[in-house]
Parts: C-alpha cells; sequence; structure tokens
C-alpha cells in the first residue's frame, strides 16, 4: 500500500495549563490529495489544535505525547525548525478565521502577497507584480490593481477575506488547512467565500483540512469528515454517508439538535446528557 | 387578539452629526416600523450593517432616535425624560450577546441576581430576593452552587442562562435578547432557546430576538422582521416568511444557508442579491 499524502496516525497531546489534560486523544485521519476533510466539532472538540498541529504552530503550553504526522512521507513532528519553515507557508498554508486580524494593519496588500513570492520563489518585483494581480483576479476582485495598493483597513471582511484565500495558494501550496474562515463572514458572504475556497482548491488539485463547527458548511464543501469530541474521533467517513447514517449517537443527536429553517421544530433537542455521558465513559473521563 | 404592548413607527437613528460643523451625519435606520404584542416573539434578522442591533437599541431609549415615535403599554415615551424612563427601565429588560461582557466580572453570580430585585423593588427584603433567585435557578436547572460563583467559573451556556434569569427575575413585559445564542454551541444553544420560549410563554412577554441566523429564528419566533441597510424588507408570520418568502433579498439569505445534507448544486447555485462584497 502506498503511503498516503497526509496521514495522522495515534496522535496524542496534553495541555500544561490544564495541569496535563488531555486535548487529543489518539487521533487518526488521512487526506489524499485534492481531498478536502473536514474536522468538525463543538468547542473543545481538539479540531483547532489538529490544525495547529499540521501548521508547526502548536502554542508552547501543548505537548504531543504520542502519534505522527505524516505529510509526503516526512514525519512533521520530527524535522528541525529550519526544515519546517522550508514546508510551512509553502507547501503546507493556512485560510485564517479571522480576516480582520490576520492581515498586517500597516502594509499594503501588495507587500503581503508578494513577500513570499518573492523571497520563497525568488520572482523579481515586477514578476511577483503580475503574479499577484493574477491572484486577485483569480478569487474574483473587480479592481485588483486598486486593492493591491489598499491597506487591509480600506477593505470589508468579504475581500479580505479573498486576500487572504489569494494568499494562502500564492506558493501552490499541496495542502492548505482552512481554520473556521468564513466562522466570522455574513451569510450571502460566507456562500461566496465557500464556493470560492471551493473552486480555487479543485482548480489547484490541493488538498484541504477544513476546521468548522458548522455541519451545514461540511455537508456543502467537504469529501470526507471527521468528527471530534474532546479530543477523540467520534466518526468519519465519506460526508454523504456520515450525514445521511450518522453511526455514534453523538452525531445523530448533533444533527438533531441544530435550527433549520425549513422545519419549524428544529433545534429545540438538546443533546441529550446521557450521551455525553456515555462519551466520557468510553474515553474513562468521570 | 392581545394589544401591542410596543409599537414603534418611522424610527430614524442618525450617528455622529451635529458638532462644531454641524456635519449631517450618518442615517443609520430610515424609517422603521415594528408593533409587538403581549406574548408575541418577533425575530429581527439581518447582516452587518442592517441596522438591527441599532433598532433594538431605540425600542430600549439605548440611542436617540432622530425622527418617529416610540409607545410602550399605551405611553409616549420617544423622549421621555430619564428621570420618568427609570422606572419603566424594568420592565424592559435585555440579554446581550456576550455575557462575559454584561456581567460584572468581580460580583458573585448571587450579586449580579439579588442586587436588581432590591433596586427594583421586585423583592420586599434580602430574604425574599434570594428566595426567588433560588426558585429561578431551579427552573433554569442550574445548580445552587453558582451563586458563589463568579462569571468567568461558569460555562458559556451557564453564562447566558444567568443573563436571562437575570433579566426574567425582574418580570418584565419586554424583553429584547440580541444575538443571544450565537456564541454557543448547537449542542447547548437549544437549552437556552428552549428557556426563552417557555418564559414568553408563562410570563406572557413580549420578546425581541434579534439574531443574524434564520434558523434559529424559525425555531423560536411567531413573527420575522427582515432587515437590509436600515430598512425594513419584509415582515409577517413565520409560517408565511419562510414557506414563500416575498422578498428577494429574504431568499438569498434563507438560500445562503448550508443545510447539513448532500445538495450538489447548492454552491453553484447563484442567488438574486447577492450583495457584493
Amino acid at each position: 500500500m502506498t503511503e498516503p499524502f497526509l496521514s495522522i496516525t495515534g496522535l496524542s497531546a496534553v495541555s500544561d495549563r490544564e495541569n496535563g489534560a488531555p486535548i487529543l486523544r489518539d487521533v487518526s485521519l488521512r487526506l489524499e490529495r485534492g481531498e478536502v476533510r473536514g474536522l468538525v466539532g463543538e468547542s473543545g472538540a481538539g479540531k483547532s489544535t489538529i490544525a495547529k498541529a499540521l501548521l508547526g504552530i502548536l502554542p508552547r503550553t501543548v505537548r504531543v505525547t504520542g502519534g505522527a504526522i505524516r505529510f509526503e512521507g516526512q514525519d512533521l513532528l520530527t524535522l528541525k525548525p529550519k526544515q519546517l519553515s522550508d514546508i510551512m507557508g509553502s507547501e503546507i498554508s493556512l485560510i485564517p478565521q479571522d480576516p480582520q486580524t490576520a492581515l498586517n494593519p500597516g502594509r499594503r496588500v501588495e507587500s503581503q502577497l508578494t513577500d513570499g513570492l518573492r523571497m520563497r520563489r525568488g520572482l523579481s518585483r515586477q514578476a511577483a507584480h503580475d503574479k499577484a494581480l493574477k491572484l486577485l483576479e483569480e478569487v474574483h476582485i473587480r479592481d485588483p490593481e486598486r486593492v493591491l495598493k489598499a491597506y487591509p483597513h480600506e477593505l470589508s471582511g468579504g475581500m479580505r477575506q479573498r486576500v487572504l484565500i489569494a494568499a494562502a495558494f500564492a506558493l501552490e501550496p499541496k495542502l492548505v488547512v482552512a481554520d473556521e474562515p468564513t466562522t466570522a463572514l455574513d451569510v450571502t458572504v460566507q456562500k461566496q467565500i465557500l464556493r470560492l475556497i471551493r473552486g480555487m482548491q479543485k482548480t489547484h488539485g490541493t488538498g484541504m483540512i477544513f476546521v468548522t463547527h458548522d455541519l451545514g458548511v461540511v455537508a456543502q464543501i467537504c469529501d470526507t469528515v471527521t468528527l471530534l469530541y474532546a479530543g477523540k474521533v467520534i466518526e468519519a467517513g465519506p460526508t454523504a454517508q456520515v450525514l445521511a447514517t450518522p453511526k455514534h449517537a453523538y452525531t445523530k443527536a448533533l444533527l438533531a439538535a441544530g435550527p433549520r429553517y425549513d422545519r419549524p421544530t428544529a433545534g429545540l433537542e438538546p443533546v441529550p446528557q446521557a450521551i455525553f455521558d456515555q462519551l466520557r465513559a468510553e474515553m474513562g473521563i468521570m | 387578539m392581545a394589544e401591542d404592548l410596543l409599537v414603534a413607527k418611522g424610527i430614524e437613528v442618525t450617528y455622529g452629526g451635529g458638532g462644531l460643523f454641524g456635519s449631517r451625519g450618518h442615517k443609520v435606520l430610515h424609517g422603521v416600523d415594528l408593533s409587538i404584542k403581549r406574548g408575541e416573539t418577533i425575530g429581527i434578522v439581518g447582516e452587518s450593517g442592517s441596522g438591527k442591533t441599532t433598532f433594538g437599541r431605540a425600542l430600549l431609549r439605548l440611542v436617540n432616535t432622530s425622527a418617529g415615535t416610540i409607545h410602550f403599554d399605551g405611553m409616549d415615551i420617544t423622549h421621555l425624560p430619564d428621570e420618568q424612563m427609570r422606572p419603566l427601565r424594568r420592565r424592559m429588560q435585555m440579554i446581550f450577546q456576550d455575557p462575559m461582557a454584561s456581567l460584572n466580572p468581580r460580583h458573585s453570580i448571587r450579586r449580579i441576581l439579588v442586587e436588581p430585585l432590591l433596586f427594583h423593588r421586585v423583592a420586599s427584603n434580602a430574604a425574599d430576593a434570594e428566595a426567588r433567585v433560588m426558585s429561578i435557578l431551579d427552573r433554569f436547572t442550574l445548580p445552587k452552587i453558582v451563586l458563589d460563583r463568579n462569571p468567568h467559573e461558569l460555562s458559556g451556556g451557564q453564562r447566558q442562562r444567568i443573563g436571562i434569569a437575570r433579566a426574567a427575575l425582574l418580570e418584565p413585559d419586554f424583553v429584547l435578547a440580541d444575538e443571544i445564542v450565537s456564541g454557543l454551541d448547537v449542542s447547548t444553544q437549544a437549552q437556552v432557546l428552549n428557556l426563552l420560549k417557555d418564559l414568553s410563554r408563562e410570563l406572557g412577554l413580549a420578546l425581541a430576538f434579534i439574531s443574524h441566523d434564520l434558523s434559529v429564528i424559525r425555531a423560536v419566533c411567531d413573527r420575522v422582521c427582515v432587515m437590509r441597510f436600515g430598512k425594513v424588507v419584509e415582515e409577517g408570520p413565520c409560517e408565511q416568511v419562510f414557506a414563500a418568502p416575498q422578498s428577494g433579498y429574504t431568499r438569498a439569505l434563507l438560500d445562503a444557508i448550508p443545510l447539513p445534507e448532500i445538495d450538489p448544486e447548492w454552491l453553484d447555485r447563484e442567488t438574486l442579491a447577492e450583495p457584493s462584497s
């Protein structure tokens, strides 16, 4: 069997801030080239911790206690900082959650888009400028010359998120980690941004880990999904299968708990305490 | 037919303006009408910049209106001076989006719940106040131990229930809830929504429920009012608006919500009235 493009095996981590409490429990998942996998769960599920581990930006208070992250044959957890920084941003990149804070407010869009192209791909100033223009056109920004000269505060939230998507794809990475990229956006803007991310991912054949708390978003853009609770994988599989025929009681309860505009009575059934008790018992948490 | 409790007509709100050079300011509400009956829950929905939060604040007289009138229980409160507003404040409560920001972090939950009861003379003495607080904790399935905790020691869902309890204890006639579940996980959100629904039924409250999320509004509201750019674009009973939205913008808002089931065409379906970002 050939090695998958990305595989996480038995990843466990504890938080030193919470007296060594486990925050990831034996997490395994894999991703093929060009696949979009949703990481979904409620607060404390560990979905963002996995995203940070993939990007090599785990906070100091989080200690990995076991497992491996293999990306194209190398274990990211054992790489030296220099090797890691060669990969991050270049082979693996991030679409962040908050378009307000992810861009440097004191620099124009152009310099933020072209830094990587010039320093890591060795493009000339002119070539980097041309490439940045093309990228902005690709993310459907209507007046790319103006946006390149703009400072982040001169752009709307949706525009900033488009710039960040352009930046994430600028160096043609093989893996993009999207960390709740539409959570801060209005619902109509969210739809445009989801369409754009999916389109870019398809065009470039990029593998993608998509972190979200919204099962609706998972349904619309993820090929496969991994559902987590308290740092443990509860259920995983093709999105259609997990949503239509969930196996675990927690998955079913979570689907029933979400309000739906097309069902007047949905959204009023909290996840029963018995299910949380069962989950904790399975994990040996009291 | 229940009577109208709160009636707003032609509300305009302008931020800024005036000052030394008499600048015109920025108008954020352009004549909004809305009436809320006793016992009725009305959802106010819109995206950022729609004016929904400003409108809610105007209803409570927390921002000044530059035009229009607000009647509460038959009384014109549009320009009522502060001293005369004060006795009405108990009857018009607000629950905020972020209980971390609205509950005093230095105060125990006991103090947060008991003090307003004594201040507004809803409770006759400290023992009465304590008894009322105990009974509502029970009702809200919150353990008594939270009384000695400070807000940051509770979970998000517990904090939001304290926010609702604080408002409900004062036996208000009208409650404004502004995005009160948007920070909660889906599994706990339903608890809060149920609680609010039961309360409005039991107390005969008029409830204005502001949210960006039409799905949540569908779960709790009788009527819905859709706002955009400081105007109401559609208003009506939920069954009607959700089944057959009249405004293209309402349709666009609905179509933009991703449902948790596979719909291969959803992503590429262009919806009318999609605002450019």
